[in-house]
């Protein structure tokens, strides 16, 4: 029985190799296997097919192998190893098998999936980026997929994930990816959760655990706390919570794992606002990713219907594009005046603070669509609790927070040097990522070539800060008034504070005439900077404990 | 004010005095600034921004420049500098991006002087030129950098760096036109003041942001650098290309350097995180820090030396609020704390140790062991150099040469492969192996075994060594041997002899006395090393290496452990003997008494045949109840961790195979898994697979024993459809068919099935083997070239 069960988890880690000929072997293994499954559950009555998951070990066994075999016929990197899993699969179909289908349109289910670059027409450097995310993970995932529109920034991320997930580190395998549970579990990404969970067994973790919070050890239970702050309202955060953490006799942490489980809650609490962004659809070999159902039953996927996108929406897009033509001449118009006129008038010191208060109200006042809260589904929800803890608006509290100064603690002369000291080399990925987010940009803005971008990206950046009630100095607040309209700011806010309430209907309202490249591009820049704002908080927390 | 602006007096630098004394400020500071003649120093922070005079005994404030009800962000500062030609000027860097000029001359409270909001973002730093009264420098977290003239209203020229944040920017000393400035990108650019247009050079210093740079007050070629990676370097910067000439590894990102006056190599570091402390380093000795302050409780921000050519006080500000004045002669020096010690291993197990010069004299009069000299002690001098204010330290390094030979391994892998472990009866084991060591000219492991089998033999066995005896003649000796000593012990009265004795014993197997001379000779050794100090231990460490050369030096070092382990054994002969018969009939009491019977044997068994071993065996039979072989039990336990302990964990595992169940309850299941462990591993790497495995097999530890049962599983395809074998058995459940059968005779195949792995064809042994020698192909027809090997 053991024999068997390494079988199946070593089966498909052949595809992963970049020699065809291993790949070719590994595929024929699997062929084989699954022929033998097949046979297995003995002869099919033609009129009869496969009742779904029946209960049988046998079936769910094969179901499985098909979904990742659905899988691979789409997502492999490698177009030998996805034409012969589409080969298979349908070999399997002849013989009466039912297979399953993808549920969704591609990875995201806000861009169409023509416009994501299909893995087998992009250039080699997102080739050799993909097959390298490939033999690591042994998928690709959509994640990974719709980031593929900014390569640069796609490595950095992947390779700081793979530290953070694979490589040396304080925390165990298992801890790491229960954390990245909890974390995506706090916005209800059932897509990151799925993941995690799949690897989190993978990698030996108690399945347990999974029932709850409250069945993990201790130690993860106390990070409850940190994780739901940290998620909702970060400026909270003080060192006496640190100390909690640090000073629980057989259950506490040390620094250095602290730092870590830091870094990674930050890193998914904004995965899964870009998750939320982005629209990703789940994987198709999870569960909700593929239906063995026959495709006449529904044309779309339950969770469009539930956010009531219907493809309707694509022709009020045609019309809406011609009213607002010159959204993007309007935009670069105002930079430009921007960029001239900010010597001309000098704004005074009060006048600076009023804006920077005006903007930090303002987004408070925008309010993200549906308001009424949703009850998450309890699959999700069982991985943290207090699910009423949300996101208050900095500025609504009643208890006066002082504003957070970027000139008195800032991630690259404060924030860098802890973390590099408690968790070598993640400091430097952290920065490149960081760096990379914040300064891509191909110098186009939708149809037009060669514009200077970094004003807008800078205002984007402190706008998100500002609603972690993170101040610049330097920064003028007006321009963002300027330059981010009501509907970008809905977006910006949804996706931050509470990235599940993001809708297809938002995504597609804010800068009609951008191209989806830009749309991802954004969400980079959202998610990078939300991370930076947790990071900020928690790190200053913990400085504050050293000293 | 007119007046306090007049304080001014002409103070040379030998009448500053003070101490080291501090006060309370309302926030935190960002930086700190002294103006030229070392009276006042002003401090600026995001709230802060005030004045301080410096008494004899304390601060005192003498002005606080933050007014109006609701200061603007131009009160919020990251940089402040007082020029040093003009005592009534002052320049700050403010975090909106304003520079803004203080002119304390001026007769209202407002002292705001000029205000230039040229930068975008934030001002990380102003600098005056130290020449030019009107010069005014700054650099921006926007990557630009301005050159103001204090008569004009707006700058004169800019500079841009190409890159983002310019972190520190400074005049040179000596050179009127040049300045250095360091970015966020780890670079450093040099520029000249009229040429706005491209820089003179840049050279990448630090990975990472250079946090701030500091031109040499004397050398006019000399810049430090430090930067968030932890490092501070010295540049020079005469040569075409920038070379890096000193480099000092702190332990946190360096905030502020500063160059110490009047001391060519010192410099000050702070820290902006993790690390509260202020170091001064000579840069020649880049390990440790010449002379720590360690007053501040937060983040230092500020430092500067009170006088430019005052090398003995500094100030400091700091996140803590609190703006301190150091005396040199108050800090720390952590080189008197350090431990001047280092220890290393060689590729071939040299060891080098090298101690302070005062530690190791003490023990130098320790006299050269026989065995050749094997210390080198060299003592190093380095030249005092006046200027530098170290302290000197001087160590000896000595170093522990093992010879190649001693420390070869030989003996280990020929031991493993000669050494019987199971098949035979317990005594011809224990000889076997006592003869196995004697040969291999490891005495004291032979007369182990010897005295096992005669501790633990049932009478029944007790003949069975006779034959052994009489048939060679080598394999007396180590029983005689073993007796020999203890004749010496019990003369001596002494246990300690007794050891040295059998370490002695072992050089010359002949001898059977060895010399008592010999003997008080090692003793006195002995001791001299007992008496001496940390030093010796590492002797030993060196003796632990396990070689015979150094075996005496083995024994110095066991003293302690013999004290009382030895007297036990003393016992143990003396009734071991006396266990060895077991006759019924019990004839000679009296001659129970050791030494003398046990003479007796010895004799008896080099020159009498079987029988008269029988003989004695009757003759002394007595004590056989009252000491079960059990009553050994705890000798032979603590004589198998000391085996253990000195590394030869290949004695201890043999022993506990052989012995099997006599011992092994005494010793926990934890300990014997840990040697065996260690064997199976020690043997794997010398590729002894075959006694490796022979070990796995005899333990009795479920945890070794395991180890043979992994991976045990034969995946095996069917002949017929080439699918993989699932279960156990001869039928196919594929295909159904018999899966194994011999492709020659068509018969099924029960018992020893061959079988190749190219075509999965096979069949009887004998077949295939028949078959092969005629025809290269697979007798199944498939057409594959099987080999038969």
């Amino acid at each position: 029985m053991e024999v068997q069960d390494q079988e199946s988890l070593g089966r498909w880690d052949g595809l992963g190799s970049r020699d065809a000929s291993s790949r070719t072997a590994a595929m024929e293994n699997i062929h084989q296997e699954v022929m033998r499954k097949v046979e297995a559950i003995g002869p099919i009555p033609a009129q009869a097919p496969l009742p779904l998951a029946s209960g049988s070990p046998a079936t769910s066994d094969l179901n499985d192998i098909l979904a990742h075999l659905l899988m691979l016929s789409k997502r492999c990197p490698f177009e030998d190893v996805r034409e012969r899993s589409i080969r298979l699969l349908r070999a399997i179909q002849d013989l009466g098998v039912r297979i399953p289908r993808p549920l969704g349109n591609g990875p995201s289910r806000f861009i169409p999936e023509k416009e994501i670059l299909q893995v087998s027409k992009v250039d080699t450097r997102t080739q050799s980026i993909f097959e390298d995310a490939f033999a690591a993970l042994g998928r690709l995932d959509n994640i990974s997929l719709v980031m593929g529109f900014h390569p640069q920034y796609l490595e950095s991320f992947l390779r700081t994930q793979h530290y953070l997930l694979q490589m040396d580190g304080p925390l165990s395998l298992h801890y790491r990816h229960y954390i990245g549970i909890m974390a995506a579990a706090r916005h209800q990404c059932s897509y990151l959760v799925n993941l995690h969970v799949n690897d989190f067994l993978q990698v030996g973790g108690d399945p347990k655990w999974l029932n709850g919070l409250d069945e993990a050890p201790q130690k993860l239970q106390q990070l409850g706390e940190l994780n739901k702050i940290l998620a909702h309202r970060p400026w909270l955060l003080t060192k006496e919570h640190i100390e909690h953490l640090l000073k629980a006799e057989e259950h506490s942490w040390s620094l250095a794992e602290l730092i870590h489980a830091v870094v990674l809650l930050t890193h998914y609490h904004s995965l899964a606002s870009f998750t939320f962004g982005c629209g990703i659809s789940p994987e198709i070999h999870c569960d909700g990713g593929h239906t063995f159902r026959p495709p006449s039953l529904s044309q779309y996927c339950v969770c469009d219907i539930a956010n009531g996108n219907s493809h309707a929406n694509h022709h009020d897009d045609l019309f809406g594009n011609q009213e607002l033509c010159g959204e993007v001449e309007v935009l670069m118009e105002r930079m430009k005046q921007l960029q001239e006129c900010r010597d001309d008038e000098e704004a005074s010191q009060e006048e600076m603070t009023t804006r920077f208060e005006r903007e930090k109200t303002e987004s408070m006042l925008v309010v993200t669509a549906e308001d009424e809260e949703c009850v998450p589904s309890r699959d999700i929800s069982r991985h943290f609790e207090d699910p009423s803890y949300g996101y208050k608006d900095f500025s609504r509290r009643g208890e006066h927070v002082p504003t957070f100064r970027v000139q008195d603690y800032s991630w690259e002369d404060h924030g860098f040097s802890l973390v590099n000291r408690l968790y070598p080399d993640v400091g430097q990925m952290l920065d490149e990522k960081f760096q990379m987010a914040y300064n891509l940009t191909y110098n186009t803005m939708a149809t037009h070539k060669d514009v200077d971008t970094s004003m807008l990206r800078r205002a984007i950046w402190n706008y998100i800060h500002c609603m972690f009630g993170i101040r610049y100095d330097d920064y003028d607040y007006g321009e963002i008034n300027q330059l981010l309209d009501r509907s970008f700011k809905i977006y910006i806010k949804t996706m931050v504070c509470s990235p599940e309430k993001t809708t297809k209907r938002m995504y597609e309202s804010f800068w009609r005439q951008f191209q989806h490249s830009e749309k991802v591009h954004v969400n980079l820049l959202l998610m990078e900077a939300r991370m930076q704002a947790e990071l900020l908080y928690a790190l200053r927390a913990i400085t504050r404990y050293m000293t | 004010m007119e007046k306090m602006s007049r304080v001014t007096t002409a103070l040379s630098s030998s009448t500053i005095s003070g101490k080291t004394m501090f006060c309370h400020l309302d926030a935190p500071a960002n930086a700190i600034s002294v103006c030229r003649d070392a009276t006042q120093v002003v401090v600026a922070g995001r709230n802060i921004f005030k004045i301080y005079s410096l008494e004899e005994e304390q601060f005192v404030e003498k002005l606080n420049l933050r007014v109006g009800r609701k200061p603007s962000l131009n009160f919020s500062c990251a940089d402040v500098m007082w020029h040093q030609m003009e005592e009534n000027l002052l320049a700050t860097a403010a975090t909106n991006g304003a520079v803004v000029t203080w002119n304390l001359g001026k007769p209202s409270r407002n002292k705001q002087d000029q205000l230039f909001t040229e930068h975008k973002r934030t001002v990380n730093k102003v600098c005056f030129h130290p020449t030019e009264v009107y010069m005014l420098l700054s650099g921006s977290q926007d990557g630009f950098m301005k050159c103001f003239d204090l008569r004009k209203k707006e700058s004169v020229s800019t500079f841009s760096g190409q890159s983002e944040s310019v972190r520190d920017v400074q005049f040179s000393m000596k050179d009127y036109f040049t300045f250095a400035a360091s970015f966020e990108n780890g670079n450093v650019q040099l520029w000249d003041i009229r040429r706005p247009d491209r820089y003179e050079r840049m050279f990448t210093a630090h990975t990472g942001p250079v946090f701030c740079c500091d031109w040499h007050p004397d050398d006019r070629g000399w810049l430090a650098t430090g930067g968030r990676d932890k490092m501070v370097k010295v540049w020079d910067m005469t040569t075409n290309r920038a070379k890096e000439i000193y480099c000092v590894q702190t332990i946190a990102s360096v905030a502020r350097v500063k160059w110490r006056p009047e001391r060519k190599f010192h410099l000050a570091t702070c820290s902006m995180m993790v690390d509260h402390n202020i170091y001064v380093w000579d840069v020649r000795r880049p390990f440790i820090p010449f002379a720590t302050f360690e007053e501040h409780k937060d983040v230092t921000t500020g430092i500067v030396w009170r006088h430019q050519h005052d090398p003995h006080f500094l100030l400091s500000g700091s996140k803590d609020s609190t703006l301190y004045q150091h005396r040199f002669k108050d800090a720390t020096r952590p080189v008197d704390k350090a431990n001047p010690e280092g220890l290393c291993f060689g590729l071939f197990g040299d060891l080098a140790f090298a101690a302070k010069e005062s530690l190791i004299s003490s023990d130098a009069k320790i006299k050269p062991y026989a065995g050749g000299d094997r210390r080198y002690p060299i003592f190093f001098f380095k030249k005092p150099d006046l200027t530098e204010q170290f302290a000197h330290v001087s160590s000896a390094l000595s170093v522990f040469e093992t010879d190649l030979d001693s420390n070869r391994m030989d003996w280990f892998v020929k031991t493993a492969q000669l050494y019987l472990l199971s098949g035979k009866p317990f005594a011809e084991l224990c000889d076997h192996n006592a003869k196995v060591a004697q040969d291999l000219k490891r005495p004291q492991v032979s007369t182990t075994w010897t005295m096992l089998r005669i501790m633990f033999s049932d009478p029944a066995n007790v003949t069975t060594p006779g034959p052994n005896h009489n048939l060679s003649k080598l394999g007396t000796l180590p029983l005689m041997n073993s007796f020999s000593m203890k004749e010496i012990g019990s003369g001596m009265g002494s246990e300690r002899g007794l050891e040295r004795s059998k370490g002695e014993s072992r050089q010359d197997n002949i001898h059977l006395e060895p010399g008592n001379s010999h003997i008080s000779n090692n003793n006195e050794e002995n001791e001299e090393t007992e008496g001496s100090e940390g030093q010796a231990d590492y002797m030993f460490g060196d003796a632990e290496l396990d070689d015979d050369d150094l075996y005496s030096m083995e024994h110095d070092n066991q003293t302690e452990e013999q004290e009382y382990t030895l007297p036990q054994e003393a016992f143990q002969l003396r009734h071991e003997i006396m266990d060895n018969p077991s006759a019924p009939e019990h004839l000679q009491q009296d001659k129970a008494d050791s030494p003398h019977v046990s003479g007796n044997e010895a004799e008896v068994t080099c020159l009498t045949p079987i029988e008269s071993f029988s003989l004695i065996s009757i003759s002394q039979p007595l004590f056989n109840p009252h000491l079960p072989a059990s009553f050994f039990c705890p000798i032979v336990r603590e004589m198998l961790s000391y085996y253990a302990e000195q590394g030869d964990v290949q004695m201890a595992v043999s022993v506990l195979i052989v012995l099997g169940d006599r011992i092994r309850k005494e010793i926990d299941d934890l300990t014997q898994e840990h040697w065996y462990m260690s064997y199976i591993d020690l043997l794997q790497r010398f590729e002894l697979w075959n006694v490796s495995n022979e070990v796995i097999k005899l333990s009795t530890c479920s945890a070794i024993t395991c180890l043979n049962q992994a991976s045990t599983t034969l995946h095996i395809n069917c002949s017929n459809c080439k699918r993989p074998m699932s279960n156990k058995g001869w039928i196919c459940d594929r295909c159904h068919q018999c899966a194994s059968v011999c492709a020659v005779c068509h018969h099924v195949v029960k018992g020893l099935f061959v079988w190749c792995q190219g075509c999965s064809h096979g069949g009887h042994l004998e077949h295939i083997m028949n078959w092969l020698k005629s025809s290269a192909h697979c007798p199944a027809g498939c057409g594959h070239l099987c080999e038969y090997t």
